[in-house]
Parts: C-alpha cells; sequence; structure tokens
C-alpha cells in the first residue's frame, strides 16, 4: 500500500512537474529566439543566427528607410495615450459612482460596460467602421482613439472598482462625520487610496491600445495606421527582418514598463487577485 | 459597529450621496451608449441590406451567407481552432498553475513575472516569434534535422497544427491569471487533510483540487476560446491564406470586397456563435460549482 502510494505520487510529481516545465519553456522560448534573431547578420531568420550584428537595429532607427514605421510608432503612442487619458476620467468616475450602488441596475451597467472584453474584436472593428462612415467621417486618428477607447477602458473599470471595494467604508464615513465635504473626501482619502489600482489598470489599457489589432485595421488607412498593422503589413508581404527588430524593441520596453510597475503599484499581484 | 454608530445622526445624507454617485457613470454612459452600443446596432441594420451600395433592405445577404454550404464549414472551423487551443491551454497550463500553488513566495512572484511579461508583449510580436521557430529555416526544423529524425524541414506554417501550437502560447496567460487566481485562495488546508485521509495526490488532484478550481479554469477557457477565434494576424499570419476563418472572411468582405451587408453577416455569425459557446461554457461552470456546494 505505502509503496503504491509513493509510486502513485511520484508519478505526479514527475507528470505534473515536466508538462509544468514545458510550459514554461513555450512561454517563454518564442520570446528569447526572436530577441536573438534580431541581432543576426543575415538576411533571412535562420535560427541559429549567423553571426551577431545591430544591423537591423541601425536599419530600423535609419529616420528616412524607416520613415513609415517610425510615423506608425508615433500614432500608436499617440491613441493610446489619448485614449488611456479618456479612459481613466470616464471610467474611474463610473466606477466611484457604481461600485458601492447595490442595485440590480448598478450591476447591470457594471456587466455592460465590460461586455467589449468578450465580444470579437473584429466584429466592433467592422462596427465602428461602418458606423463613422455613415456617419460621414474619414479615418482619422480622432476615430482611432474613440475606438479603442471602447475596448481598453474595461481594463481601467476593473482595476479602480476592485480597489474601491477593498476600501473600508469606515473610512470615508470617518471623513464625513469629521466634516468633510463629497468632493474633499474623494480627493484626500478615497482617490489617493484607489490610485494604484487606476495606475494598474490605465498601464492594462494602455498596453492594450498598443497592441489593439482589430479596432485599428478597420479604422485606420495608410497614413494613420498603427505598429501592430504596420508589422502585420511587413509579415504578409516580404518578410522583413525589421520585424525582429522592431519585436527587439518592443519585448526591451514592455519588460523595462513591468518592472517599473511592478516596483510602483505591485502589477503582477493585481492581476492574479 | 463604529461606522454605524458614526453615521447615526445623519440619516439623510446616504440617500442624497447615491444618486449624486450614480450619476458619475452618466458620461462613460453616454460614451458607451454613442461609441460602442450604436456602432454595434448599426452593423444589425446594416447586415439586412441586400447589397454593397447599401441601398436595398433585405434578407439576401443572411440568405448568400447561410446558403453556402462552405460558411458552415468556416464557423465550424473557427469554433473548432477555439475549441483545440482551449484544450491545449488545459493540458498545459493547469500543471504549470498547480505548481504554481506548490512554489515559494518568492519563486511564485518569479513564475507570475514570467507568465504576465509575455501577456504585455503585442501579440504581433508573439505571433512574429512563431514565424522564427515553426519557419523552414526555424528552431524546430533546425533541432530534428540536427537530431537526424527528419531528412526534409516539415511545413508547420500554414497548418492548424502550427497555428495551434502557436495560439497555446500567445492565449496561455489567459488561462493561468484566473487560474492562478482562483487556486492562490484554495485553503491549503484541504490538500494536507486530503492527504492525511491517506488519498494519493492524483487522488487529492481530481477530487479536491479540480472541483474547487472550476470557477477558475471556466473563465480561462472563456476568455482563451473568445480571444483565440477572433486572433485574425496569428490566424493570416501563421495559418496562411489557405486556412480560413471567420476574421478572415470578415476582412476580406469588408476591405478587399466591400460589401459590409455580407461582412456583417460574417461578423454577426461570429459573435452569435463564440457568444453561445460561450454562455454554454458559463453554464456548464456554474452548474458544477453549485453541484460542489449544494
Amino acid at each position: 500500500m505505502g509503496r503504491r502510494q509513493s509510486f502513485l505520487d511520484l508519478s505526479y510529481a514527475l507528470v505534473i512537474g515536466g508538462i509544468a516545465l514545458f510550459a514554461v519553456l513555450i512561454i517563454v522560448s518564442p520570446v528569447i529566439i526572436a530577441l536573438m534573431t534580431s541581432f543576426t547578420k543575415g538576411l533571412s531568420l535562420k535560427f541559429p543566427p549567423t553571426g551577431f550584428s545591430f544591423g537591423w537595429y541601425e536599419q530600423l532607427f535609419d529616420a528616412t528607410k524607416s520613415r513609415q514605421i517610425h510615423r506608425a510608432a508615433e500614432n500608436s503612442l499617440q491613441v493610446a495615450a489619448m485614449s488611456t487619458l479618456i479612459g481613466v476620467v470616464l471610467a474611474t468616475l463610473a466606477a466611484l459612482g457604481l461600485a458601492r450602488n447595490r442595485y440590480r441596475s448598478a450591476r447591470i451597467a457594471d456587466n455592460l460596460f465590460m461586455s467589449p472584453l468578450v465580444l470579437p474584436g473584429i466584429a466592433f472593428g467592422l462596427a465602428a467602421l461602418v458606423y463613422f462612415s455613415t456617419l460621414g467621417f474619414r479615418p482619422s486618428l480622432n476615430l482611432m482613439i474613440a475606438g479603442h477607447l471602447m475596448v481598453t477602458m474595461p481594463f481601467i473599470l476593473r482595476t479602480t472598482t476592485a480597489s474601491l471595494s477593498q476600501l473600508d467604508p469606515a473610512l470615508l464615513d470617518s471623513s464625513q462625520s469629521l466634516g468633510a465635504s463629497w468632493f474633499y473626501t474623494l480627493r484626500r482619502v478615497t482617490l489617493p487610496l484607489i490610485f494604484p489600482g487606476i495606475a494598474a489598470g490605465a498601464f492594462l489599457a494602455f498596453m492594450a491600445s498598443i497592441d489593439n489589432v482589430p479596432v485599428s485595421l478597420f479604422l485606420s488607412n495608410a497614413r494613420t495606421d498603427t505598429l501592430p498593422i504596420r508589422m502585420w503589413g511587413m509579415m504578409e508581404s516580404t518578410l522583413d527582418v525589421r520585424v525582429a527588430a522592431v519585436s527587439g524593441v518592443l519585448i526591451g520596453a514592455a519588460f523595462i514598463l513591468m518592472l517599473i510597475m511592478e516596483w510602483t503599484v505591485g502589477l503582477t499581484r493585481r492581476m492574479r487577485d | 459597529m463604529t461606522s454605524a454608530v458614526i453615521a447615526a445622526p445623519l440619516p439623510d445624507e446616504p440617500r442624497r450621496l447615491r444618486l449624486a454617485e450614480w450619476q458619475l457613470a452618466l458620461p462613460l454612459m453616454l460614451a458607451f451608449a454613442a461609441l460602442f452600443l450604436a456602432p454595434l446596432l448599426l452593423l444589425i441594420a446594416t447586415s439586412f441590406f441586400n447589397d454593397d451600395k447599401i441601398t436595398e433592405p433585405g434578407f439576401a445577404s443572411w440568405l448568400k451567407f447561410f446558403g453556402d454550404p462552405f460558411s458552415y464549414k468556416i464557423i465550424l472551423d473557427t469554433l473548432l481552432l477555439g475549441l483545440k487551443t482551449v484544450c491545449a491551454t488545459v493540458v498545459i497550463g493547469y500543471p504549470l498553475a498547480l505548481v504554481y500553488m506548490d512554489l515559494a513566495p518568492r519563486l511564485q512572484k518569479v513564475l507570475l513575472f514570467v507568465i504576465i511579461m509575455p501577456m504585455l508583449l503585442s501579440v504581433v510580436v508573439r505571433t512574429f516569434a512563431w514565424i522564427v521557430v515553426l519557419g523552414r529555416e526555424g528552431v524546430v526544423n533546425q533541432g530534428l534535422l540536427w537530431l537526424g529524425v527528419i531528412s526534409e524541414p516539415l511545413k508547420l506554417l500554414q497548418t492548424e497544427l502550427g497555428l495551434v501550437i502557436s495560439l497555446t502560447q500567445i492565449e496561455m496567460p489567459l488561462m493561468l491569471l484566473p487560474l492562478i487566481s482562483v487556486m492562490s485562495r484554495l485553503d491549503p488546508n484541504l490538500r494536507d487533510a486530503s492527504a492525511a485521509l491517506g488519498a494519493s495526490r492524483w487522488r487529492t488532484l481530481f477530487t479536491v483540487i479540480v472541483p474547487l478550481s472550476m470557477p477558475g479554469l471556466v473563465a480561462g477557457c472563456l476568455l482563451v476560446f473568445a480571444s483565440s477565434t477572433t486572433a485574425f494576424i496569428s490566424q493570416t499570419v501563421i495559418g496562411g491564406v489557405r486556412l480560413i476563418y471567420l476574421p478572415l472572411v470578415i476582412w476580406q468582405q469588408s476591405l478587399v470586397v466591400y460589401h459590409w451587408p455580407l461582412a456583417a453577416v460574417a461578423s454577426l455569425s461570429l459573435v452569435v456563435s463564440v457568444l453561445t459557446v460561450i454562455a454554454a461554457l458559463s453554464y456548464l461552470g456554474r452548474r458544477s460549482s453549485r453541484h460542489l456546494q449544494g
């Protein structure tokens, strides 16, 4: 009996541990391999890379050769910054209004605001294109900001609502009973306490906007395309190894950003809870 | 207790306050109605037009799409792609979540970082990484050639197998986060009690941990399914042009052929079929967790 048990436990450790190791390998290795390939000397994506050089990065940072990539990157940053900024204002206000409301309608509104996360993005992208063209708008960055706002705002709403629900109501009650106005309580008690939640949500929304394909695909044209759309074009036609260099830059940026967010607002803990 | 005592002298305050508070959600409600609900309603309306100029109302676009047997195959293929990806992420991701539970807090932090990091990386970058891995001169082919397992490079890109492998990694964080979130709240005493009562770790896994982690598992499955069925870039770049899924049809009909009513029908089919599977999955998940509590 005891032997059988220890054999079973051993098999558990081997199988579960083995698959888990494989999972980590699958998660991490493509990123590392793509990063290594971006430093290749050669003209193709052969692995192992032939020789080491910064050649593709030099091409990427060359202002004239890669002008379109630079403009796409600027568009991406601008759209992400604006949609996050508007999203923070709208979603924080909504969270303040709805988080403590126990009426059924408030729960329904909350679920409705979260629906862009499950609705297939490509359907909303097409819907936005049809809608804005019917209203007579030409593709522009402002339309893209409006579209991105809808699909990234749920991230901010979610983290902000979560931090509000962890807020001790006694703090707000005591602030009010000590004579503070509603706005003063908001400014001096509520906002400082939920700030990490807002910041984590804003970060996720910003990254989701930078990464967004379905909305940008439909609302952009050659002048207003974003980085993912431009990269998709580069991968679809002739496989341009500059894609590897762009990927390398994005990998580095995501890594640094994530370290910063981890130190300042404890991002990983917030995403787990 | 204390808060009740302090709040008592102000009986009218909370009621007035709640009304004002509720109104804070108004700006988002207006934006949401104008920029999200209205476009979707217009999309539904557009699908009931017959021609690409959107002048003649009718059911022709619906009849055309659903009169073509090929459309059913595409819908089925899209849903199957999502289900295959869900299965692969469960089989590979669940053990990792189990191991996460047993790790020391410091290592947990590192593992969580490793899981979330690729999630913040652009999907396009992750898709590109798999082109490098699966290509003719990629890591897998070079490795297998070197080992002598194969003599000719395998064709992995533009196959469904390659696409499912790539989507498994691309969507993995969406499975792991809800799983880990639920599992880290499980009472460790339950596992110890199960072991003390003589259950093997396998038995503890299937009779204690899996049922209790069901909400996280269902949430993960929903997210992975929704995301992989609409993953346009991965589907077109890794799947190529011969593997046709609904997002490609929507893109072609709207931005290549410019037949918006047909594109609207295709996207509504995607929405309805994906949401149906999601509703079924979450119904099953709720039933299993109610069964557990009852």
